[in-house]
């Protein structure tokens, strides 16, 4: 019994012996020597563990339901694992110039990834606890990588802080739902909440447990913390902080509230579906006034994670499916924009202002073109792959009955557009400024070109993930 | 030929690419390869699609030249064209290399704009060729992406505003539309257009935050996609985005904008407006016929005090698109035909009439009327040419101009009189306005000193006039070459308009507007 349950879990096992090898290994021999080929073989090892969960196949529960490891988890945790690939190669090259070199960066990064995967699988409010706070912890010691900057610093302490914050309620939401359902196990909770009429402890619970899970994915009113960090986090750090946790800690809160509290959809729905509604309008207004183009990704994740959250809302299969979608696609866009933000240098030094994008388009026509196609999918204009992402959330939406969010959603994507079309803007309209440098990397040019070619290609099927969304999404719900 | 549909729509696209993958460099060589692949690729694509002119049979009221893929989502790829369609796909094929010619004198980053310009016209014609929901939407909103940088880009001093309020404007219109095509496909299971043509949509009252809405969702419907067309069109109140953005654009993307993307709106109500929500439309339809009356009214008053010649003849445009949703809600025969003729009509002379100028422009860069006067003594050719395209646009008969205007006061008349009275008023106001600008700026003595040494129109500028003078005279004269193509297709519509309404017992009932209960 034990031995299946183990096998289960073992990508979960290789991820943790490898990140524990890599960090004694590099401790007793060339520390931050190390850095670069630990980077490489740590990027190595998520596409290898991957590919391997993606070919898959293995029982669906394990340690008696606590852990599941069906297809949704395998969605969850392919993506979650290809997205911190990308962004490590990304980065190596940026925080090896600016001697951020740390070999602990792809250790963390690793037991990070370690705890998205446990927590996109949980099956038990202790697993998923445990998988929530590896990754965070983790999180908060990268996010302040650069210990001579004190914006990095800052940038760690407030996300500990806060994030510390929300953990708590997330488990004092826990514990109340404990209490009240005398179980940890989702597979109990969902029974005793069955009959659609749940106590009002658990209730509680619910809500508690949601405005934790808000802080995971910087939905509002538990966003304060993103702009700060994502502009005080080296940038690669910034990108990371962008894609997979937020996959993660969607795919988790999808988990939570179908799993856990399938039973009472129409008890949380209307939290989401306000949650999503103010994320994606403060996101939009709130981006239009920034200079800082990280500050700006900060504020487009956010209304990014409320059309994702939109999805959610819906409360049905369907509704998981729009979600996944869309968050792959925003991973993909955000891999796309960072990899073109990590080349913005002038003298060598990084520039986040996007004024000093002006005329971009006149030195590098051919990024310059591919940024272009990246914001007008982050804006979700048709043809571009963003738009069916959109699409997918107010199908979804639509067929909940929440037509009203639909309207409102796509009334805030227009303003949000505002603030993408100032990039184009200062790339193509602007006035000529001293040029930025001549951007380093051919890495950060292929990843900025193939997300690119992925947003306009993808109009012809989406790559087939729509039916991988599909199974995964069936696997949640049924 | 099975797709010839879709070799036509993405011709000018494979050029486009070819042209941003093979061309290098900023000389005049690469200026030069470029202008003439996209003149070569634009001409060709106007010959290919004359095969679609061939092989169609205005008899078969149906979609011809079908083509059809599964998609994600239920989705499908699907194209296909009829009598009310096809012209448009002329229209715009016929128009493309006018543009791309006259576009000659472009100096900056000529490959990026004849990029935009190719890109441009696969996703007009995608519009108009389009039979499934969601691709129609695809093209609709895609086009703003190449006009947004041409008016962004190679437009005027206040360009950047222009583009801007271009884009959030029609953006925000669309928007609502892409809600109402959730709730349509949700509802019909459906995006096939034909089939969505066929589906009934409830037209029983429902409430909407206290309100009562009369013809239910078919109304709701209706108010979401007229949000995108109105804008499109653009009619009056929604319109002042169009002077701002025709002000600014280069010559060829006012063309573009007055000759084409303004038919998108037109298209659109009568593609999906009129057909898909007859109670809807029914419901709604004085209201619209008021603000179309209004709006030949108002803009053409407004035209008459304008001091820049671009946004004169934008306004005249707006006026000219008030007579086309007039003949469309109007929902009968000749309504419907002379709304699509006006439309076709208009194409040739609102775009003719940024082109001339456009001419003057070039010489002299500015559009400031006061600065011209007396152009006849240096360019006679030139006063020719803008006399005749003044006359069509007043809508003097044998020019397409006047088929267009007559046969939608015939359609609207029968519908409602006082609307047809006020809107006839306008045929006044457009000579007025229209001779009042030809006098100031080509009639008189050549006082100015700067206008001295301007010459007349060169030869390319002259060809690039020929044909469109020719299809406003053939128009004009024998305007049964359109009417025989457009007849049956709009017949059908006006049947199937009038049976819709029967079944929802609402013939002859003309008064109604959306009532607000309690």
């Amino acid at each position: 019994m034990l031995q299946a349950d183990l096998n289960v879990i073992l990508p979960e096992i290789v991820l943790a012996i490898y990140a524990m090898l890599a960090l004694v290994g590099a401790v007793y021999t060339g520390k931050d020597k190390l850095t670069a080929p630990l980077t490489w073989a740590t990027a190595a090892v998520f596409v290898l563990l991957g590919l391997w969960i993606a070919g898959r196949d293995v029982a669906d529960l394990a340690f008696g339901g606590s852990f599941h490891a069906d297809g949704f988890a395998k969605f969850a945790k392919v993506a979650v694992l290809f997205s911190a690939a990308a962004v490590l190669v990304m980065g190596q090259d940026y925080l090896a110039r600016r001697k951020v070199t740390n070999f602990e960066y792809p250790v963390l990064v690793a037991l990070s990834v370690l705890g998205m995967m446990v927590m996109v699988s949980a099956g038990d409010l202790i697993v998923l606890y445990m998988g929530l706070e590896l990754m965070s912890l983790a999180l908060y010691v990268v996010a302040s990588m650069r210990r001579d900057s004190i914006k990095s610093t800052e940038s760690g302490l407030k996300y500990f802080v806060l994030g510390s914050l929300s953990s708590g309620m997330l488990l004092y939401g826990a514990s109340l739902v404990y209490g009240f359902s005398g179980t940890t196990l989702f597979s109990g909770i969902i029974q005793a909440a069955e009959d659609g009429r749940a106590p009002l402890g658990l209730l509680f619970g619910v809500v508690f447990m949601i405005a934790g899970m808000s802080f995971k994915v910087s939905a509002v009113p538990f966003h304060m913390w993103t702009p700060d960090v994502y502009e005080g986090a080296p940038t690669p750090i910034t990108a990371f902080f962008a894609t997979a946790p937020k996959v993660a800690a969607m795919a988790l809160f999808a988990r939570v509230t179908h799993s856990a509290f399938g039973g009472i959809v129409a008890d949380w729905q209307q939290i989401i579906a306000l949650i999503a509604v103010l994320s994606m309008f403060l996101g939009s207004i709130a981006a239009i006034g920034q200079t800082n183009i990280k500050r700006l990704m900060a504020y487009s994740s956010i209304t990014h994670m409320g059309f994702a959250l939109m999805g959610l809302a819906a409360g049905t299969a369907f509704g998981v499916q729009a979600m996944l979608i869309y968050m792959a696609i925003y991973v993909v866009m955000n891999i796309g924009v960072f990899a073109f933000i990590l080349t913005m240098e002038r003298d060598g030094q990084p520039v986040t202002d996007i004024a000093a994008l002006k005329m971009y388009s006149t030195a590098y026509p051919g990024r310059a073109l591919a940024l272009l196609i990246l914001m007008f999918s982050l804006a979700g204009v048709p043809p571009l792959v963003g738009f069916f992402g959109k699409f997918y959330v107010l199908r979804a939406a639509y067929d909940a009955g929440l037509i009203w969010l639909a309207v409102l959603g796509v009334v805030a994507s227009v303003i949000g557009a505002f603030y993408y079309l100032r990039i184009v803007y200062f790339m193509y309209f602007g006035e000529a400024e001293e040029p930025l440098d001549k951007p380093k990397g051919a890495i950060l040019w292929g990843f900025l070109m193939a997300s690119a070619a992925i947003m306009l290609l993808g109009v012809v099927n989406l790559f087939g993930i729509e039916g991988m969304a599909q199974a995964a999404s069936l696997a949640l719900v049924n | 030929m099975s797709n010839l549909l879709s070799i036509v729509t993405f011709m000018p696209a494979i050029a486009a690419v070819i042209l941003g993958v093979f061309l290098r460099g900023e000389d005049k060589a690469a200026q030069r390869n470029a202008k003439w692949v996209a003149l070569i690729a634009t001409t060709l694509t106007f010959l290919v699609s004359l095969f679609i002119l061939a092989g169609f049979d205005p008899a078969d009221t149906g979609m011809q030249f079908v083509e059809e893929r599964d998609w994600l989502l239920g989705l499908q790829y699907k194209m296909g064209v009829d009598g009310i369609s096809v012209l448009f796909v002329l229209l715009t094929t016929f128009i493309m290399p006018l543009t791309i010619w006259s576009s000659w004198e472009v100096k900056t980053r000529v490959k990026e704009y004849m990029m935009a310009f190719l890109l441009l016209e696969t996703l007009m014609l995608g519009v108009f060729m389009a039979l499934d929901l969601v691709l129609f939407y695809l093209f609709f909103e895609a086009s703003l992406i190449p006009m947004f940088l041409i008016i962004g880009i190679w437009g005027g001093k206040n360009r950047i505003y222009a583009s801007f309020k271009f884009f959030l404007y029609t953006f925000l219109g669309s928007v609502l539309m892409l809600v109402a095509m959730v709730a349509m496909f949700a509802d019909a299971g459906t995006t096939d257009i034909p089939t969505l043509m066929a589906h009934e949509f409830s037209s029983s009252p429902v409430t909407v935050l206290g309100m009562t809405i009369t013809g239910g969702m078919q109304t709701l419907l209706f108010v979401a996609f007229f949000a995108s067309f109105a804008v499109k069109m653009p009619m009056w109140p929604v319109h002042t985005w169009l002077p701002d953005a025709h002000v600014q654009a280069p010559t060829a993307g006012s063309v573009i904008l007055a000759a084409i993307l303004l038919k998108m709106g037109g298209y659109g109500f009568l593609r999906f407006s009129l057909p898909m929500f007859p109670v809807g439309a029914d419901v709604m339809s004085t209201f619209i016929l008021a603000i179309s009356a209004i709006a030949i009214v108002y803009t053409s008053l407004v035209a008459l005090v304008q001091e820049d010649m671009k946004k004169l003849i934008a306004y005249s445009s707006v006026a000219h698109m008030g007579y086309v949703t007039m003949g469309i809600f109007s929902a009968n025969q000749q309504g419907l035909d002379g709304a699509i003729f006006q439309m076709l009509s208009h194409g040739f002379i609102s775009g003719a009439l940024f082109l001339c100028v456009g001419v003057i422009y070039d010489r002299m860069h500015t559009r400031e009327i006061d600065a011209y006067g007396g152009l006849v003594n240096r360019m006679p050719a030139y006063a020719m040419i803008f006399m005749f395209f003044t006359m069509a646009n007043v809508g003097l008969p044998g020019t397409s101009g006047f088929i267009g205007e007559f046969l939608t006061l015939v359609g609207v008349f029968q519908v409602n009189t006082w609307i047809a009275l006020i809107a006839a008023s306008g045929v006044i106001l457009s000579a007025s306005y229209a001779l009042f600008l030809y006098r100031r700026v080509v009639m008189g003595d050549l006082i100015k000193e700067s206008l001295r040494s301007i010459t007349d129109m060169k030869a390319r500028e002259k060809w690039i006039f020929a044909p469109l003078v020719a299809m406003t005279l053939l128009l004009g004269v024998y305007p049964s070459l359109v009417m025989d193509i457009i007849g049956p297709s709009v017949g059908v519509l006006v049947d199937n308009h009038e049976t819709a309404l029967a079944a929802a017992d609402r013939l002859g009932d003309t008064g109604a507007t959306v009532a607000a209960s309690h």
